[in-house]
């Protein structure tokens, strides 16, 4: 029974970071109508960020946030401008087959980039509490990984408060339930299109910091990632940032309570079989709109 | 104050307008009438932004809108208020028409348009914090008019208001379009409702396969037996 519950509590641990990684792609998806599957390349070269932010300018590895979060907004608006800018010009349709063309290629570019500058070695950041673990009953909670799920759960508040409140959050919002609608508001949409794709790449920023903190970082993680991050899209919905962090708990529980009914090596099929079974018997997730 | 000389239009290969001219003057109630696909949607569109159109301009305070975003046509005082409403479903009354006053033009009068809008439609001031599609049809028709007065419009456009709302909220909504002209915002009317739309209009155009089929002063349309045999049914005309 107790080996179930600690296999349930690493799975919710996980969970929290395939909940900030979706947020990105959702937000992404959701207002550009644009499949950005370089996502988990992103995520790939934010945990490069961290690792060096922490090991050459010896930050404090959580404290790198504060460096790797305005990077990749930056990085994601240059993105956007450079290549996605084109997209969105299209009819929603063409948007779709466009941009996946544009992310696999991004993809493998960033990979192979990432493998000839810090070659295809696994890295991790050491922290100073390094492997602390404390026990609550029989359950043994790594402080690093409940640490990464607060700071997850508080970057998804924070953008959730953001798309809720500010005036370009708002105007956001309003530009993925209708654009043209939007327009007619006075909204400049590329605008909004610019900036959801810097807060996505932002949030990808930070959930690849948090993956090098609590797990570790190569250039082969963002296929792997990209892959939660759509499970857990589909499986939330769009529409509901808190939502998409509570797919992507359910993931990370229902990978961990399979792995340990089933053996570890049904892990990465779960996912994919609530992926089909989503998509069946709900098409608009657990909480989309 | 609006303009539109020679405007030619197209989706595709498909040639909605041809060669529309026409003019809205400041203060006045203008009604566009016409069957289902002679262009009508289309040319409000085209004056919004929300399509480039092929030839022709639309001139408004002597500009040229055809070469601005649609986003700024709002900002220059020319408000749309679409067909079927499009309003953000998932957003409260407030919300909907706070993002009605997005342009910078209506920011600092934002708490003045609330005002405004809560006084011709009360309804909206007891649900401003439910969500729209919980509403009724002919509740959204008052917050998406309310959402286009909150840009500060010197020009209102209506495509459709009366489509598919009970006949006693069709009377308010007109009702409001009237006082919302007394206060000096020029109105340009979409409706199939011909009758309410040239009881309220000043003057109106007709339009029929993409080109002006005729104009005048609304009162003499409401006598024109071709327009009352097109767009009043038989049982007008016998009246007439």
């Amino acid at each position: 029974m107790s080996v179930l519950a600690q296999q349930i509590l690493l799975g919710l641990l996980i969970g929290g970071l395939y909940g900030l990684a979706a947020a990105g792609l959702s937000l992404v998806f959701g207002v550009m109508k644009v499949l950005d599957v370089a996502h988990g390349e992103l995520i790939m070269l934010g945990g490069y960020a961290a690792f060096f932010a922490v090991a050459v300018l010896g930050l404090d590895p959580f404290g790198s946030l504060a460096l790797v979060i305005p990077a990749s907004l930056l990085f994601g608006a240059v993105l956007y401008l450079g290549l996605f800018a084109f997209v969105v010009r299209a009819d929603e349709e063409t948007r779709v087959k466009n941009s996946l063309l544009i992310g696999f290629g991004l993809a493998l570019a960033f990979h192979a980039l990432a493998v000839r500058l810090w070659t295809a070695d696994e890295r991790s950041i050491v922290t100073p509490y390094g492997g602390s673990v404390f026990m609550v009953g029989d359950l043994a909670i790594p402080l690093v990984r409940l640490l990464s799920l607060i700071l997850a759960f508080l970057l998804i508040g924070g953008l959730h408060l953001l798309l809720a409140r500010w005036r370009w959050g708002k105007a956001i919002r309003a530009t993925a339930e209708d654009w043209q609608a939007a327009l007619l508001t006075g909204i400049d949409v590329r605008r909004a299109y610019l900036l959801a794709f810097a807060l996505g790449t932002a949030l990808a920023g930070a959930a690849g910091t948090l993956v090098s903190i609590a797990y570790s970082v190569s250039p082969a993680i963002g296929l792997e990632w990209t892959l939660k991050a759509l499970i857990v899209v589909v499986l939330a919905g769009l529409g509901s940032m808190l939502g998409t962090f509570v797919g992507g708990l359910v993931l990370g529980v229902a990978e961990a309570a399979s792995a340990a009914a089933f053996g570890g090596a049904y892990r990465e099929i779960v996912g994919l079989v609530i992926f089909v079974l989503v998509l069946v018997a709900r098409p608009k997730g657990l909480f989309g709109r | 104050m609006l303009e539109i000389r020679d405007l030619d239009a197209a989706y595709g290969d498909i040639r909605v307008l041809s060669g529309v001219s026409l003019t809205v003057g400041p203060g006045e109630i203008v009604a566009l009438l016409g069957p289902n696909g002679a262009g009508k949607s289309t040319l409000l569109n085209a004056i919004a932004g929300l399509l480039r159109p092929r030839a022709g301009a639309v001139r408004w305070q002597g500009e040229d809108l055809t070469a601005l975003h649609a986003h700024l046509v709002v900002e220059r005082g020319v408000a749309l208020v679409p067909e079927g409403r499009r309003l953000f479903g998932t957003m409260t009354v407030e919300e909907n028409l706070e993002l009605g006053a997005f342009a910078a033009r209506a920011r600092s009068a934002r708490a003045a348009g609330f005002e405004r809008v809560y006084a011709l439609f009360p309804d909206l001031r007891d649900r401003r914090r439910q969500l729209v599609r919980a509403l009724s049809g002919g509740q959204q028709q008052m917050v998406a008019v309310g959402r286009a007065l909150m840009a500060q419009p010197a020009l209102l456009m209506l495509d459709e208001p009366s489509l598919g709302i009970a006949p006693r909220l069709v009377a308010s909504i007109f009702a409001a379009l009237g006082e919302i002209n007394r206060a000096g915002v020029a109105v340009f009317l979409v409706e199939q409702n011909v009758q309410a739309a040239l009881t309220l209009a000043h003057r109106a155009y007709v339009l029929e396969s993409g080109r002006i089929a005729a104009e005048g002063a609304a009162a003499d349309l409401l006598r024109d037996p071709h327009v009352r045999r097109a767009y009043l049914g038989p049982l007008a005309v016998s009246r007439a």
